[in-house]
């Protein structure tokens, strides 16, 4: 057993040192094999980090809520639906929420308002979120009016700046009282934008759901699994639609690792023809180069990874954040949580390591099936 | 088609795989016609040297399907969040008439190549390759089968979309529902138990006795095979009982989730390990005697036996444990 590790260990030590004698021609060939893997690696985390931000922010959603549907748009509800919901069985609590959009012609964004009940602003009072602070340059005690819905200028008053580590949910957020809500948009009394239903046991949503969908036909209920569900896919749909778009890129490095592969310099297959006329074995050959594969890919992948892993959790993935993020005058500034999962690790092996490795399994066994007298004549 | 990363790259391996290993069953197909070991001929030569490299090929490709077939299952129960009613791996593989024949042709294909690699280890051994014909009779039989999971695998995840409405592991594995599935769950728990510990012990006794004596070696291989698929069951029917500590839920693949501390895959690990082993002795001991054979093979079956001894009772250890230090009771 001794003798065999001791065998594998000399055949690495000859394979670095051989890497290291044609610097120039593996140097360059790693360059460009980190590259792939940083872009690749890039991609997979940073979708998965803003997947798991979207499941870490939708945690605190209600089980299910309920719209009202007018020939197929979105439409306030009345209030008296959510008594009628309330009374079903298994429904803790039905709340209706009051929230809407606000759209600035200055600075071309779109605010959400949102009417809150517990801890209000006072009268004619706002609360707003960082990115709208830094947007409109306001801050607290300052007054900024808004245009109502019928023409007329409301003024509100700042009263608190949402905390920054809120950023995500309430860069773009104004929180304002339940009838200034009313007054602003001239919203109907006695209506809601949306029912947030609480279950008390979630095994149960589906049930409650259908059951709301057959009372009250009009409406649409919606679940916080469908919510998760839909970012899921959207996030894995445009990671992926970008990796799809960079196999072009990934087939030209195949390529690429092949021509490199195949071409043995003179040198080289000298190099073989001696290994092999001193007592070498094809077989011997043949570990020597897959050693030196593993040691560039391995190289080249922790390199990719490490760098991937600081684009996107320290630099915010500028490269490909628009992309990927979607896009908004007032984006959110957010950093991303570091995570690092094996499944992922693994993912990028496979997309990476793999196709590379294919591609030198036929150059490595040329170059080892040489005959020794024609590779030293050469 | 769902454009998540993991599905791209076992669809990538197993393109790449279905391509090694084509090309590997098309020389084959030259070595079974033309080999001839007393020839010198320019062919032979030739031929010669081709089996290195598809030993190669085919050592990366078990590797790919070693790694794949965990890869995939993960890949199930990570995308089980996209189908309404799917809990686990188990209602992501229903979503389409694809999974449940991928996963099992994954696993068949995986023991298979297993199989393979260990004759190609024992022929290389010998100096006048003794079982050539055999092992690419063998490779030219698998080869088909890689084209095979590629297809599968691309029909599965191509016709997967997001939100069809699956049965819930719950519900698919629950005792009264025809189907496979059904009929591993409604298996009696507690005679199962019995005939798990009477196979494992079976399979450790006649592997110990091969070991010693170095006779048995088709009893020990059977067994090896029947602990393999009554492991199987008796996860099903009644480990996962005492894991879950509930008593109507059956499923396998929620042992592969963090909520469990991912137990399955060392649970899984062994018992294909020892199942490849168990199954390589039983297909190498016809040759025992057959030319330089004689002095490799006894020396190889009893190493395989010993590792496939080890991982079974891993696996038993790790069952047992489970069984005594669950809360959970089985009822009378």
């Amino acid at each position: 057993m001794n003798r065999r590790i001791e065998r594998h260990r000399n055949i690495l030590d000859f394979a670095i040192s051989s890497l290291l004698r044609r610097k120039g021609k593996n140097l360059s060939l790693l360059a460009v094999y980190a590259f792939i893997v940083f872009i690749i690696a890039s991609i997979v985390f940073f979708t998965q980090a803003l997947k798991r931000e979207a499941t870490l922010l939708l945690e605190g959603a209600p089980d299910l809520v309920v719209q009202r549907m007018v020939a197929g748009r979105h439409d306030p509800i009345p209030i008296t639906y959510g008594d009628k919901i309330a009374a079903i069985r298994g429904v803790s609590a039905v709340s209706p929420r009051l929230w809407g959009y606000y759209y600035d012609p200055f600075t071309g964004a779109n605010f959400t308002l949102v009417a809150s009940d517990d801890d209000p602003p006072a009268k004619e009072s706002i609360y707003i979120g960082s990115g709208v602070a830094r947007i409109m340059r306001l801050t607290t005690g300052v007054h900024w009016s808004l245009r109502g819905a019928k023409g007329t200028p409301a003024v509100f008053s700042v009263q608190k700046i949402l905390p920054g580590n809120s950023e995500l949910v309430a860069s773009d957020l104004i929180q304002i009282r339940e009838d200034d809500f009313r007054a602003l948009f001239d919203f109907p009394l006695g209506r809601a934008t949306d029912l947030a239903v609480v279950v008390g046991n979630k095994v149960e949503v589906p049930t409650i759901a259908a059951k709301i969908s057959r009372q009250f036909p009009d409406t649409r209920p919606i679940l916080k699994s469908e919510m998760l569900r839909t970012y899921d896919s959207v996030f894995d749909w445009r990671g992926g639609m970008v990796l799809v778009i960079l196999s072009v890129a990934v087939l030209s490095f195949v390529l690429f690792a092949w021509d490199k592969a195949t071409a043995l310099s003179a040198e080289e297959r000298k190099e073989i023809g001696i290994l092999k006329s001193i007592g070498w074995e094809t077989g011997d050959v043949l570990l020597l180069k897959s050693f030196e594969g593993m040691v560039i890919s391995l190289t080249a992948y922790l390199v990719g990874v490490s760098v991937a892993y600081l684009h996107v959790f320290f630099f915010s993935a500028s490269l490909f954040e628009h992309a990927l993020k979607g896009w908004s005058v007032l984006y959110p500034r957010f950093g991303l949580t570091p995570v690092i999962d094996p499944y992922q690790l693994c993912v990028l092996f496979f997309l990476t390591v793999g196709p590379y490795t294919v591609a030198t399994i036929v150059p490595s066994w040329l170059a080892a099936t040489v005959d020794p007298d024609a590779a030293m004549r050469s | 088609m769902i454009l998540h990363p993991a599905v791209l790259a076992l669809l990538t391996g197993a393109l790449l795989t279905c391509l090694m290993m084509l090309y590997a069953g098309w020389y084959g197909v030259r070595i079974l016609r033309n080999w001839d070991l007393q020839s010198g001929s320019e062919l032979q030569l030739e031929l010669e040297k081709r089996t290195y490299l598809i030993s190669t090929l085919i050592s990366y490709a078990l590797a790919f399907e070693l790694v794949s077939l965990f890869l995939f299952v993960y890949t199930a129960d990570r995308l089980h969040l996209l189908f309404t009613g799917a809990m686990c791996a188990a209602g992501t593989l229903n979503a389409h008439g694809f999974g449940y024949p991928l996963l099992l042709l994954k696993i068949v294909d995986f023991l298979l190549a297993g199989v393979w690699l260990i004759v190609n280890h024992a022929d290389n051994m010998g100096h006048d390759y003794p079982l050539i014909r055999i092992k690419y009779a063998g490779l030219v039989a698998i080869a088909p089968l890689s084209l095979f999971e590629f297809y599968y695998l691309y029909r599965y995840f191509s016709g997967l979309h997001a939100d069809v409405i699956t049965s819930c592991c719950g519900s698919l594995f629950s005792v009264d529902r025809p189907g496979i599935s059904g009929d591993l769950a409604s298996l009696p728990s507690a005679p199962m138990l019995i005939v798990f510990y009477a196979v494992m012990t079976a399979t450790l006794l006649s592997g110990a006795f091969y070991y010693r004596k170095g006779r048995g070696g088709y009893l020990f291989s059977a067994l090896g095979c029947a602990a393999f698929v009554v492991g199987l069951a008796s996860i099903v029917s009644v480990v996962s009982l005492y894991i879950y500590e509930i008593p109507t839920h059956h499923c396998p693949f929620d042992i592969l989730q963090k909520e469990y501390g991912y137990i399955g895959y060392p649970m899984y690990a062994s018992q294909f390990g020892a199942a490849v082993a168990a199954l390589g002795v039983g297909v190498l001991t016809p040759f025992r005697s057959h030319g330089s054979m004689s002095r490799v093979i006894p020396a190889f079956t009893r190493r395989l036996t010993a590792i496939a001894l080890i991982l079974y009772l891993l696996f038993t250890l790790i069952v047992s444990y489970k069984i005594v230090f669950s809360p959970f009771r089985l009822g009378g």
